[in-house]
């Protein structure tokens, strides 16, 4: 494992930027913890104050400190990234590892229902989930169905190596030896599909917080966690670029881009380390 | 010729779960939620002043029977079918009486022309640059061309648009920012409303072609980086086949049979990328009333939007799934 990434380090320049960009994000969500100001409370400190050296950021027309407020607006953001991922990639599995390995009716069926939740157009079933839920819609829930409708795509790619799996001999003496399909599928098969897990969720982080800031932006989540999107909500309110306060849109904007970005690029780097026809290209490049 | 009809009915069987399963999943959103919509419109309503009990109760009766929910749940369900196979979901309550059918279908053609036009145009540009990068490595414009693309590809529509919005309204305002023509114009077919259209269709058709030429450029480069290592382009190319024809008609027609299949899945991701554009733009299609309507509180207008929708995005994949064998001859085949 540290091998990788010592090797990822030293010949990926992809990963190396995407480590910068994810790093700076974490360690800026990291500050929150030691933020003077809760982050609920407003006109904690003079309003439309522009970037000074007493304010890094500045302050927005609700009088809180840009800076502080971004940190927890990071923060909320990845854990909401990272619990959809988390949920998502355990239903992946599931679904992708049992699929390859049965194959017959049982792949069928859950194929036919997988191609379906990948073409199921999301934003508007999440917007008359949120029209149906209004106020009671928590960060947590938004999270959970998020999870339940964003594993589609990555259980295909799992299940297209669980089939290759499947016909590998160390499976065959699995059977022989009477593992059950359970254990086959975790002690076997998903150390294989590990590396896909680790790329996909970067991919998923993606997904899940681009919609998340979507949807905040218009208003369809729990307005009151701050988040990214949340921040942006907000300053649309108060009509923060017409009013001047520019500096309330562009640093959660130039954070979530990051974000974005930094994720990106680990899940490219990753992919193409997975991917033993571009690692023969990479000795080549060291080679020569 | 067999196979290519087997193909056929397998794809339609497809598209029929496909609209089965959303169909049911917003009977499932809106029927299985511990809040009630009826309550949830009332209370909306009566928050702006005080209306009389009895108008209440009245209003109470008739929202239930709008909604669906009289009767058993398996009556409930057939209801639910029923409005949807009708394509009746009732008069839109934010704009009293127009049905939300009218809405819906006066909303519709501006989204269907912006998406076909900029799903179009991004998915032939930047296959094109892709397959163009991807065989052509060494050439330092198409290098630079990936790194933009890299920073495009992980944007969320929104934040792209929002980029589009400051630039070209505040910083540098060349272009209508907002709706989808100009407001003194009729809508008739004349030169005038014609170019107006197109003129205010730029920056919503900008955000999503932006965003789409750099997911199909990477996805296009790493497949024909991978397809000219392939036996048949080293023998073609050492066979003195013109390099044109090379890229043509040996690695870009190969390398384009997994991109058709990328853009029937990425359809409903492009969808949710033009409900947000539009209404960023304040574009008349269905995306700005999907929202407007949850502003409003219209329980019909975003059913119905919701439904229509999953309708029309399966439709757009099944067209693609039905043009793919005239690109992939194996299917006719198999």
């Amino acid at each position: 494992m540290l091998a990788i990434l010592r090797d990822l380090l030293r010949y990926n320049v992809e990963f190396r930027i995407g480590i910068v960009l994810v790093g700076f994000i974490l360690v800026l969500s990291m500050l929150s913890v030691v933020s003077p100001y809760p982050p609920q409370d407003v006109y904690v400190v003079p309003p439309d104050v522009p970037p000074s050296p007493s304010y890094w950021l500045g302050t927005t027309s609700r009088g809180q400190d840009v800076f502080w407020q971004l940190t927890f607006a990071i923060r909320n953001t990845l854990l909401f990234g990272g619990t959809v991922a988390l949920i998502s990639r355990v239903l992946a599995l599931v679904i992708g590892l049992l699929s390859g390995y049965k194959g017959g009716w049982i792949d069928r069926v859950l194929m036919s229902v997988n191609d379906t939740f990948i073409v199921i157009p999301l934003l508007p079933m999440l917007v008359l989930f949120y029209f149906v839920m209004r106020d009671s819609m928590s960060w947590l829930m938004l999270a959970l169905i998020m999870a339940c409708l964003g594993w589609a795509y990555d259980a295909r790619l799992i299940r297209s190596v669980a089939i290759s799996l499947k016909t590998r001999e160390f499976t065959q003496s699995s059977v022989f030896s009477g593992m059950s399909t359970g254990e086959i599928l975790v002690q076997e098969h998903l150390p294989y599909v590990m590396p896909i897990v680790f790329s996909t969720t970067m991919n998923n982080m993606i997904w899940s917080i681009g919609l998340e800031v979507t949807l905040a932006v218009l208003g369809f989540t729990d307005i009151n966690t701050p988040t990214i999107g949340g921040m942006i909500y907000w300053a649309n309110q108060h009509t923060a670029m017409v009013a001047g306060v520019w500096w309330w849109i562009t640093f959660p904007t130039i954070a979530v881009i990051m974000t974005f970005i930094g994720l990106f690029l680990l899940a490219v780097s990753m992919n193409e380390y997975i991917d033993p026809r571009s690692r023969l290209g990479r000795m080549g490049r060291v080679a020569s | 010729m067999s196979g290519y009809l087997a193909y056929i009915a397998k794809r339609l069987v497809q598209f029929v779960l496909v609209v089965f399963i959303g169909i049911n999943l917003a009977y499932v959103i809106t029927h299985a939620t511990p809040i009630d919509p009826v309550e949830q419109s009332i209370s909306a309503v009566t928050s702006f002043g005080n209306t009389a009990p009895e108008a209440i109760e009245q209003m109470r009766i008739s929202l239930r029977e709008l909604y669906g929910l009289e009767g058993s749940a398996l009556q409930q369900y057939l209801v639910f079918w029923k409005r949807i196979l009708r394509a009746d979901f009732g008069p839109s309550m934010s704009a009293f009486p127009t049905p939300v059918s009218t809405l819906i279908a006066r909303a519709l053609p501006w989204t269907t022309g912006l998406l076909v036009v900029s799903t179009i145009v991004s998915w032939v540009l930047g296959n094109w640059l892709g397959g163009l990068a991807g065989y052509y490595q060494k050439s330092r414009a198409l290098k630079l061309l990936g790194v933009i693309a890299m920073g495009l590809h992980p944007m969320p529509y929104y934040i792209l648009a929002l980029l589009l919005l400051i630039v070209f309204g505040f910083l540098w305002p060349v272009l209508p920012i907002g709706g989808g023509s100009a407001m003194n114009l009729p809508e008739t077919w004349t030169w005038a409303f014609a170019a107006s259209v197109l003129q205010h269709a730029i920056l919503p058709a900008l955000s999503l072609i932006l965003i789409g030429v750099g997911s199909w450029f990477l996805g296009m480069r790493s497949l024909v980086s991978n397809v000219v290592t392939e036996d048949y382009v080293v023998y073609a190319e050492l066979a003195g086949v013109d390099s044109r024809r090379v890229l043509s008609s040996y690695v870009m027609r190969n390398a384009l049979i997994p991109q058709v299949t990328g853009l029937a899945i990425s359809l409903g991701g492009i969808f949710n990328g033009a409900v947000i554009t539009e209404k960023v733009f304040g574009y008349p299609g269905v995306g700005s009333l999907l929202v407007d309507a949850v502003y409003a509180g219209d329980y019909g207008l975003v059913l119905g939007v919701t439904t229509i929708s999953i309708l029309g995005v399966s439709i757009g994949v099944l067209v693609i799934d039905l043009l793919y064998p005239l690109l992939d001859p194996r299917v006719k085949v198999n």
